[in-house]
């Protein structure tokens, strides 16, 4: 019968910790160039987070004069208007800056709709007014704090305080990292971007979770390896898993990239690198903090969490025994 | 591990039927549900704004124009109050910015009698269900001559609560007018009304609609002012205001103050058309009170101009040949039918307490919308052609029991979202594919453990239970972290993101449900059914 092909052999041993110093360094640029990014090129803000108006139309002809649209649009007085072509030739997007006031805001749009008539087909219209943007930009932020803080809370509980500060330092590395691919992309950052965000950390976390997991599992059974090894034993025991996983899921989201629409292109973008990088960080960035945090063998011998893994494998006996 | 009682048997066996026979509806276009027989259910998922198109407005009430008003009023109190106990007063003002009214009394003997009768003008509100009370309305205070009356939190709160509520209504009925399915209109945060109206194509007409505050004034023009030159002069003589038609270019009128009739007292209004012109116009009724006024003040003023505003603009200025006494008319302008369509809806749902406006606003035209739903569709089903390739690949037979879950899962979401009556946005079809990756996730977890249990010289029956149970703590610790972030996810987002995060929580759920339960009955019926001596993993 068919077994399935091994994809990873059984057996690695890739001395991945050992590699620490080099990983310190990859670690180190994904983490502090995209904030040099951020400062320099900056971020190709939506009117989310920066307020304006937006206006998505498919032009009766194709391919869509621009210079056309430009043309009538620019001559109303509406200050910086950005047009584009959108996923199709006959398919262009129009971004015009946030106006003064709310009512212009709305005089704006009625202005456009005038100076191109019925020679397009609407297919979308954003208006952010300014309170609405800098809301909005105050939620998202909190939103990953938050999301942050109650996984550091999640992990401390279940594990120990080391393992929660790995797995959030490994995040925001994730979370910079990700925000650096908006820079370079110049993808547009809106709303959709922080849930990207929010997934790819509850995606990533997901992963460290998986290997912490191990880790605790083998500083029970191998009570007197030293921690390198036993990190690259860890690793490596999960080395197939994690793979098997990250592309299944990329498989899973990649047809989002090719064929899911504009719409939803930059979101399955930033899902794609933030599976690879989340990857990445749990091997180079979770797992070889240990080393430096110092994680205390006893924790996991006497202590109540080891009671509690004990008692939850009674449980699953008793289960089995039903 | 691999022993399942009877019943447990039936009831996962009960749930994943449930679960295919709920998604199934999804399966059919509406108009094919219309067909089968009742039994059958019928509720598919709701698409989001974004996948069949409407509009998403959020307005903001305007809070001054409100805090004005209120003051105007307690103004009017003030002045009510101290004529009918003959009190003297000087300094009548109202103060905006400090949300207050402040009068000085004449006589210092007067202070005390004036301040126990200002008093009474406050009223108590907040009361909870405890039957206590958060305070009143006004704050009352003295110093010296000067009485000033504050309006207070509580009372600002409510005032905002009451007229936001009322908003809430007349909205729905301008809205409903406009003949759309479930609009949805809702309170958001303190000041703001969030109104979504799937469908719609003509934005700019319903947002119109909406925002109008739709305030019917009936006054009289004055005669004597010719206001061409009191509109280049400013000169607008004492009671009486300049205001502007419609026209291009407006035409000024000098109307007098006195309101004779407003929008109040309409009890109905439907568009219709002129006997002798056949042009759109608008017939309204008033109330007996109404019509009672507007008897009485067409009578004194035969032969004159009289008026009809809405919004501080007017709109028609008729001659009065006769008097009205049957307490209808109708108000003629130039309209088109559409026009007098929507002013007969306008008047007929009462005005907006205070001015709203859009401070977000998001459209999407159907043809995006069925766009979406065509790469959105296209997108998933790939997705998961190859995800269930994929785990074929690698886990053989045990990936076929991962795959039958996996569509449960899907089915299951379905199922979920149908029933809760929850949307289906376009991240939200993103969010089943990553769901997908999820508990696919799950499922290699065991896959890989039972495989480690293998190499350790388990028998099969052994190592699959073994690596059921070791796998299900990691499962249980990563899903609790994945959930964490999506609920913050559901707590900050709107609209699509929140649309994301249900159908993320909910695949999350399953998930576990699935690749725990479902997979572990299937690979233990197989043991036993076949007994292998090893496993093909």
């Amino acid at each position: 019968m068919f077994r399935g092909i091994k994809f990873v052999p059984a057996d690695t041993k890739i001395d991945f910790v050992s590699q620490r110093v080099v990983a310190w360094f990859v670690s180190a640029f994904l983490t502090v160039v995209p904030l040099v990014l951020v400062a320099t090129i900056g971020l190709n803000m939506g009117i989310d987070f920066q307020g304006g108006t937006l206006i998505e139309v498919k032009t009766k002809e194709s391919p869509a004069q621009l210079a056309e649209i430009r043309g009538k649009i620019s001559g109303l007085g509406l200050g910086e208007v950005q047009i584009q072509e959108f996923g199709a030739p006959d398919e262009v997007l129009i971004r015009i800056a946030s106006q003064p006031t709310e009512e212009e805001q709305q005089t704006s749009i009625a202005k456009v709709k005038e100076a191109l008539g019925d020679t397009v087909e609407y297919r979308r219209t954003e208006i952010v007014g300014p309170t609405i943007s800098s809301e909005l930009i105050a939620g998202g932020t909190l939103a990953v704090v938050v999301a942050m803080i109650g996984i550091m809370i999640y992990v401390w509980f279940r594990f120990e305080w080391q393992f929660a500060v790995a797995a959030v330092a490994s995040l925001v590395h994730d979370v910079t990292a990700t925000i650096g691919l908006y820079a370079v992309m110049q993808l547009e950052f809106n709303v959709s971007s922080i849930a990207a965000i929010l997934t790819i950390i509850g995606y990533s976390l997901n992963d460290k979770v998986v290997i912490f997991d191990r880790i605790r599992e083998n500083l029970r059974k191998y009570k007197r390896m030293p921690l390198v090894e036993l990190l690259d034993r860890s690793i490596n025991e999960m080395l197939s898993r994690a793979i098997l996983t990250h592309v299944t899921t990329l498989l899973a989201m990649m047809p989002f990239l090719f064929f899911g629409g504009e719409a939803i292109y930059g979101f399955a973008v930033a899902m794609c690198f933030g599976i690879i990088v989340g990857a990445y960080s749990s091997i180079f960035v979770a797992s070889p903090m240990q080393l430096i945090l110092g994680v205390q063998r006893e924790a996991f011998s006497g202590s109540p969490s080891s009671a509690k893994g004990k008692a939850e494998k009674g449980k699953a006996e008793a289960e089995a025994r039903a | 591990m691999l022993h399942f009682q009877r019943w447990k048997v039936i009831l996962v066996g009960i749930i994943v039927l449930l679960g295919f026979v709920f998604a199934a509806p999804n399966l059919f276009p509406s108009s094919a549900l219309q067909g089968l027989p009742s039994w059958f259910p019928h509720k598919q998922v709701n698409l989001g704004l974004d996948l069949q198109g409407g509009a998403h407005l959020l307005y903001r009430m305007d809070e001054k124009e409100l805090v004005d008003d209120w003051l105007g009023t307690i103004r009017g109190d003030v002045r009510e109050s101290l004529r009918s106990n003959r009190i003297g007063y000087i300094d009548l003002n109202k103060n905006t910015a400090s949300r207050a009214v402040s009068v000085r009394i004449r006589k210092p003997e007067d202070v005390e009698r004036a301040f126990t009768e200002l008093k009474k003008i406050a009223v108590p509100v907040g009361a909870d269900v405890f039957g206590g009370f958060s305070g009143n309305d006004i704050d009352v205070t003295r110093s010296g001559d000067k009485i000033t009356l504050t309006a207070t939190e509580v009372g600002l709160n409510e005032r905002i609560s009451s007229a936001i509520q009322a908003s809430i209504e007349t909205i729905r009925r301008r809205v409903d007018a406009f003949g759309t399915t479930e609009p949805s209109i809702q309170r958001e945060g303190r000041d703001r009304i969030l109104v979504q109206v799937p469908g719609v194509s003509d934005v700019q007409r319903l947002k119109g609609l909406i925002g109008e505050t739709g305030k019917l004034e009936f006054k009289l023009v004055d005669p004597s002012a010719n206001a061409a030159e009191v509109a280049i002069s400013k000169k607008v003589p004492p009671g009486t205001e300049l205001l502007y038609s419609e026209d291009e270019p407006p035409i000024p009128y000098v109307l007098k103050d006195r309101v004779l009739v407003s929008g109040e007292n309409l009890v109905d209004s439907q568009p219709g058309f002129d006997g002798r012109t056949g042009e759109p116009v608008v017939n309204f009724r008033f109330d007996a009170a109404g019509a009672k006024r507007f008897g009485r003040a067409t009578q004194d003023n035969v032969g004159l101009p009289f008026a009809i505003v809405l919004d501080n603009k007017v709109i028609s200025a008729p001659v009065i040949r006769e008097p009205i006494l049957g307490g209808s008319g109708q108000i003629s302008g130039n309209f088109t039918v559409q026009e007098a369509n929507d002013l007969s809806v306008l008047l007929r749902s009462g005005a907006l307490p205070a001015k709203l406006s859009v401070i977000e606003e998001r459209t999407v035209g159907a043809s995006l919308g069925a766009d979406s739903i065509d790469s959105g569709q296209k997108a998933a089903i790939a997705g998961m052609l190859l995800v269930i390739g994929f785990m074929f690949a690698a886990y053989g037979l045990f990936g076929v029991f991962a795959n039958i879950a996996l569509l449960v899962n899907v089915a299951l979401i379905f199922a979920v979202l149908s029933l809760m009556g929850a949307t289906l946005t376009l991240p939200g079809i993103a969010g089943i594919v990553l769901v997908i990756g999820i508990a696919v996730d799950a499922n290699v977890l065991i896959n890989e453990r039972i495989r480690e249990e293998m190499r350790s010289g388990k028998s099969p029956i052994a190592a699959v239970d073994s690596g059921y149970s070791r796998a299900l703590i990691t499962i249980i610790d990563s899903n609790v972290t994945t959930l964490i972030a999506v609920l913050v996810l559901f707590w900050l987002g709107s609209g699509p993101i929140r649309g994301f995060a249900v159908t993320l929580t909910i695949g999350v759920l399953a998930s576990m449900f699935t690749a725990v339960t479902v997979t572990r009955m299937l690979v233990a019926g197989w043991l036993r059914w076949k007994r292998p001596k090893e496993l093909p993993l």
